[in-house]
């Protein structure tokens, strides 16, 4: 057929021929019995437009037919879609407007293909919106426009069992009654009834289809709608809950909550909502109830933490890891409980110790530091388990021991405590029996654990002095094992820490390797030799702790053993000098009593007391004194090992149970024991004074270092600044106080190493 | 002396004559200037140990006497002040000289009716400060001495500061006196007692703060204030 030649049709006469069009539309879609659209009558339809969009003017009627397309729409909608809506109510009115929506989209899809002809041209050059939006719009305008009712009046129409929404409705204004339904279908959902899931599914997809690409409406409208809903009820039961329930049943609600509503939007409602929505619920039930939740009395944080609940722990961490801020609170009640718990384990060697006051570094020492240990390994694996390794639990256990770390035990501090520690897993006879395994493990917890004691540099320096006696008196249980910590240190803390004690370590391989060659040198020169056997072990003074060297007459035998060693010497160094320590020797001197002759192993001096009785029977104090030139506080401690303590082999007159200076001594004939024989030991001087001392002093030079090397670097700076860096220099170390580090300023200023700044007395400059 | 007498005084206006009149007016101060100076070394020759051609304590103590002033006054350290004076107990001529022309004076007289005046003029605000730190460099008696001894600088702060300070004189001179820190004060130490003077309110010590840059030596000082029962 041509087209070409039609004849011109008029506004009214087009117009009613559409109309047989649309009406014929609408009984399908109301479901009267109609056929369906022929073809023929479809491009009958499209070509009349065509038509008179195309005839010229001022015949072209776009403009009108534009206008009536849209009046199709409103008509329909006003007289069918929105009378057959009023009438129904609840879930039959969401069923109506599901319907009412699927038959809406039919209709635009038909008519817009009638009128598409205005499509290609028409509101391109008018700006104007495309057909499809056209009719979805007069949809979303009328229908809601007339449903947009006052939630208030809604709630009194609709009262009845759902008298819970009354307190909640008071929020919101003016919302379209069904949105007003779905939101009672999803509170009855979350009561535990069953709804039409399908059914809601439809509702929102209408939300979301009207928008045409745009989620503002299902935003705005409806989404917004469902959150505020959703707080409400979950505020009511949070307010409920809270009060009723312990903190592990509370936090499993909230859990299944969580659960329940990430379903939810799942079944029914659009993605993007999840996490709006989880947010929402997290915030009543967790955010507003933090404090109480967390704090209940008996079954809060602490507890949880005091009965080891680790999976409610674990549950609390999920929980409060999703809201912000929200684990700052458990982490700190965390960091208190580990904090009160180390606190007990002090208080308990505390009392320990004052139980059994007479013994100095006894067991409650090394049960105190074992048990720190325990401690550690326990909430170590809270944060990596219940905690996820997260960094401020990692950081609220650091804090926790730091604090009791450094409380001082029984007069010992923890540094010392460490010290000794180790020096019992290390020599040999120490307390513990342990597998290879066993020890260095315990070894690599005790250098993770000097990552808490803030006065490191004590620590080293208590360590060093029990090395060196392990070394020196051949205590050492295992030569690896001491190589093992030391190499753990070093990682840990540095070479410089370590290095002195390697090279304690490394002077005793050495020594042995020159005490061969002493022995080749005396087998090969039999003039020289003493005639008994004798060893020197030669320390490098720099790598060992200092040692007071006092001027003791030798016994003869012992002086041709010294100068034999001295001629050697010289033959393999000439640049050293040596410098005799014997308080640090071992003698093994047969006593010859009358039943038995028995061994004696003791020190040098103590064998010098001995000997002098070789040439007298009854020596007065002063008479020993005088031959051997010590001091009164040594020679007190020597004859008191020798004839006051286990094994008497001096007689002391008067029998009384310590040492005088007018006392006299005898050797003991009469003396024996079982074994052929013994270790007479002398009882160590308590060397924790002079360690604090050497530290102290140690210190005043590194403070005096730092600062100079801080004000080398920056020229001028302000007091408190200084401070700080200087602390933070020395923090590996130890931790300085304040008051230190002004003392040494005051002295570098009298040194003339700092001045102060003339115009601002808070800041120092560096003089050259 | 004689040169004066050689001038003529002459009514001519001619170059040579008024320069002559110029000189005349200029020989004229300077003689004058001349007999000051005269006066002025008399005086010090008056007090300068005859050997060494120098006043030490004996000669200060006669001139302290002729000036009717304690020589432990602080006026004679207010004048060692004005003369700059090197070495305690001793003045040099070119320190005398300096000293006498400062106050513009040439007879002991118009020096003891000058003190007062020296007295106000130490006192003034851009003085003072330099005044009290001379005073404790004046007392290091020993070549390369740094510190002052205790004792000594109880002394000389009661002397110096105790007037217009005296409350916290007295309690930081007790202070000293007590403690077994610090045998000896330093310059530094010495200069910020008296900003510590000036700066913090006193005996409350309100707006002292320890985590400021005052030597240790004051934070103990403050820290004995605060634990001693109230005066």
């Amino acid at each position: 057929m041509t087209m070409n030649q039609m004849k011109t049709i008029e506004l009214d006469e087009g117009w009613n021929f559409m109309q047989t069009g649309i009406i014929k539309l609408k009984r399908i879609l109301e479901g009267n019995q109609e056929a369906q659209f022929s073809s023929e009558e479809y491009m009958m339809l499209y070509t009349t437009i065509y038509n008179m969009c195309t005839q010229k003017a001022p015949h072209d009627f776009s403009q009108q037919l534009y206008d009536k397309y849209k009046q199709s729409f409103d008509d329909y909608i006003s007289s069918m879609v929105v009378p057959s809506l009023r009438e129904k109510h609840d879930e039959f009115m969401l069923r109506e407007l599901v319907k009412r929506w699927t038959n809406h989209k039919v209709m635009v899809r038909w008519l817009s293909r009638f009128f598409h002809y205005l499509d290609r041209y028409f509101i391109a050059r008018r700006s104007l919106p495309p057909l499809k939006e056209v009719g979805l719009v007069c949809f979303r305008d009328l229908v809601y426009q007339e449903f947009k009712v006052n939630a208030r009046d809604a709630v009194i129409t609709q009262a009845r069992h759902f008298l819970f929404w009354c307190a909640y409705f008071s929020c919101i204004d003016v919302v379209p009654r069904f949105i007003l339904i779905v939101l009672r279908q999803i509170d009855q959902e979350r009561e535990g009834q069953l709804i039409d899931r399908a059914l809601l599914k439809n509702v929102v997809d209408i939300f979301v289809e009207i928008g045409m690409e745009q989620m503002d409406f299902y935003q705005n409208d409806f989404e917004d709608a469902v959150l505020n809903d959703t707080a409400a009820y979950y505020s009511r039961k949070a307010s409920n809950w809270i009060v009723e329930d312990s903190c592990p049943e509370y936090m499993l609600k909230v859990e299944e909550c969580l659960k329940k509503e990430k379903e939810r939007v799942s079944h029914y409602l659009h993605s993007s909502s999840e996490t709006k929505l989880l947010e929402k619920v997290q915030n009543e039930l967790l955010v507003v109830n933090t404090n109480q939740l967390l704090e209940k009395e008996h079954s809060g944080c602490r507890v949880l933490l005091r009965d080891e609940k680790v999976e409610d722990l674990s549950r609390m961490y999920r929980l409060f890891h999703k809201i912000p801020k929200g684990l700052e609170h458990v982490a700190n009640m965390f960091k208190q409980h580990v904090t009160s718990e180390g606190k007990i384990l002090v208080q308990q060697a505390e009392d320990a110790a004052t139980n059994k006051a007479e013994k100095a570094g006894g067991a409650h020492e090394q049960t105190f530091v074992r048990k720190v240990i325990e401690l550690h390994d326990k909430y170590f694996e809270y944060v990596t388990d219940c905690f996820s390794n997260n960094t401020l639990f990692h950081k609220a256990l650091k804090e926790a021991f730091e604090v009791f770390c450094n409380k001082t035990v029984a007069g010992s501090s923890s540094a010392e405590l460490l010290a000794s520690f180790c020096d019992d897993v290390l020599k040999k006879g120490g307390s513990e029996k342990l597998s290879e395994e066993a020890i260095e493990e315990t070894l690599d917890k005790v250098v993770k654990l000097l990552v808490y004691i803030s006065d490191k540099d004590l620590f080293a320096e208590f360590y060093r002095k029990k090395l060196s006696r392990r070394l020196l008196f051949d205590k050492s249980a295992n030569d690896d094992h001491e190589r093992v910590i030391l190499t753990k240190l070093k990682q840990q803390c540095g070479g410089q820490f370590t290095s002195k004690m390697e090279g304690m370590v490394t002077d005793l391989t050495l020594a042995k390797d020159q005490n061969s060659h002493f022995q080749e040198y005396l087998s090969q020169n039999q003039a020289a030799n003493p005639g008994m056997e004798f060893t020197v072990t030669v320390l490098t003074t720099g790598f060992w702790p200092s040692y007071k060297s006092s001027d003791l007459s030798l016994p003869a035998e012992m002086v041709k053993c010294v100068q034999v060693f001295k001629d050697f010497y010289q033959t393999r160094t000439k640049h050293r000098k040596l410098t005799w320590i014997y308080s640090l020797g071992t003698c093994h001197i047969n006593g010859k009593f009358e039943q038995k002759t028995i061994e004696l192993i003791l020190g040098t001096y103590q064998a010098a007391v001995l000997l002098l009785f070789n040439s007298s029977d009854k020596l007065s104090y002063s008479d020993i004194k005088t031959q051997l030139n010590l001091a009164d506080e040594d020679l007190v401690r020597l004859l008191q090992s020798l004839a006051c303590a286990k094994y008497k082999i001096l007689i002391k007159e008067p029998n009384t149970k310590s040492v005088s200076t007018n006392d006299s001594f005898t050797f003991n004939s009469k003396f024996t024991d079982k074994m052929r024989r013994i270790r007479v030991p002398l009882p160590p001087v308590d060397e924790r004074k002079k360690v604090v001392e050497d530290v102290d002093k140690d210190r005043r030079y590194a403070i005096d270092a730092a600062i100079v090397r801080i004000m080398k670097s920056r020229k001028v700076l302000g007091h408190q600044q200084l401070v700080m860096e200087c602390v933070e220099q020395l923090s590996k170390m130890f931790k300085p106080d304040f008051k230190a580090i002004k003392k040494r300023m005051e002295d570098l200023i009298t040194r003339d190493y700092l001045e102060r700044d003339k115009e601002n007395p808070n800041v120092f400059r560096y003089l050259a | 002396m004689t040169r004066a007498s050689k001038r003529k005084s002459d009514n001519h206006t001619s170059p040579s004559v008024k320069s002559a009149r110029v000189d005349s007016v200029r020989s004229a101060s300077s003689r004058a200037a001349t007999k000051v100076q005269e006066r002025v070394d008399e005086l010090y020759t008056k007090y300068a140990n005859k050997s060494s051609s120098i006043i030490d304590p004996d000669g200060i103590e006669a001139l302290c006497s002729d000036l009717q002033v304690d020589h432990t006054d602080v006026r004679i350290l207010m004048l060692a002040w004005k003369m700059k004076a090197q070495k305690q107990g001793y003045f040099t001529q070119d320190e005398w000289r300096r000293g006498l022309k400062a106050l513009k004076v040439d007879t002991i007289n118009k020096l003891k009716k000058t003190l007062p005046e020296l007295e106000r003029e130490v006192l003034k605000v851009e003085n003072f400060e330099d005044f009290y730190q001379f005073a404790f460099g004046y007392c290091l008696t020993e070549e390369k001495q740094k510190c002052l001894d205790i004792e000594s600088t109880c002394i000389l702060i009661d002397l110096v500061l105790g007037l217009k300070y005296q409350p916290q004189v007295d309690s930081f001179i007790k202070f000293l006196q007590s403690q077994r820190d610090y045998k000896v004060v330093n310059m530094d130490q010495w200069t910020n007692f008296l900003r510590f003077c000036q700066e913090i309110s006193f005996p409350d010590l309100e707006n002292y703060d320890t985590c400021e840059a005052w030597p240790l030596i004051l934070d103990n000082f403050v820290e004995w204030m605060k634990q001693k029962p109230n005066v």
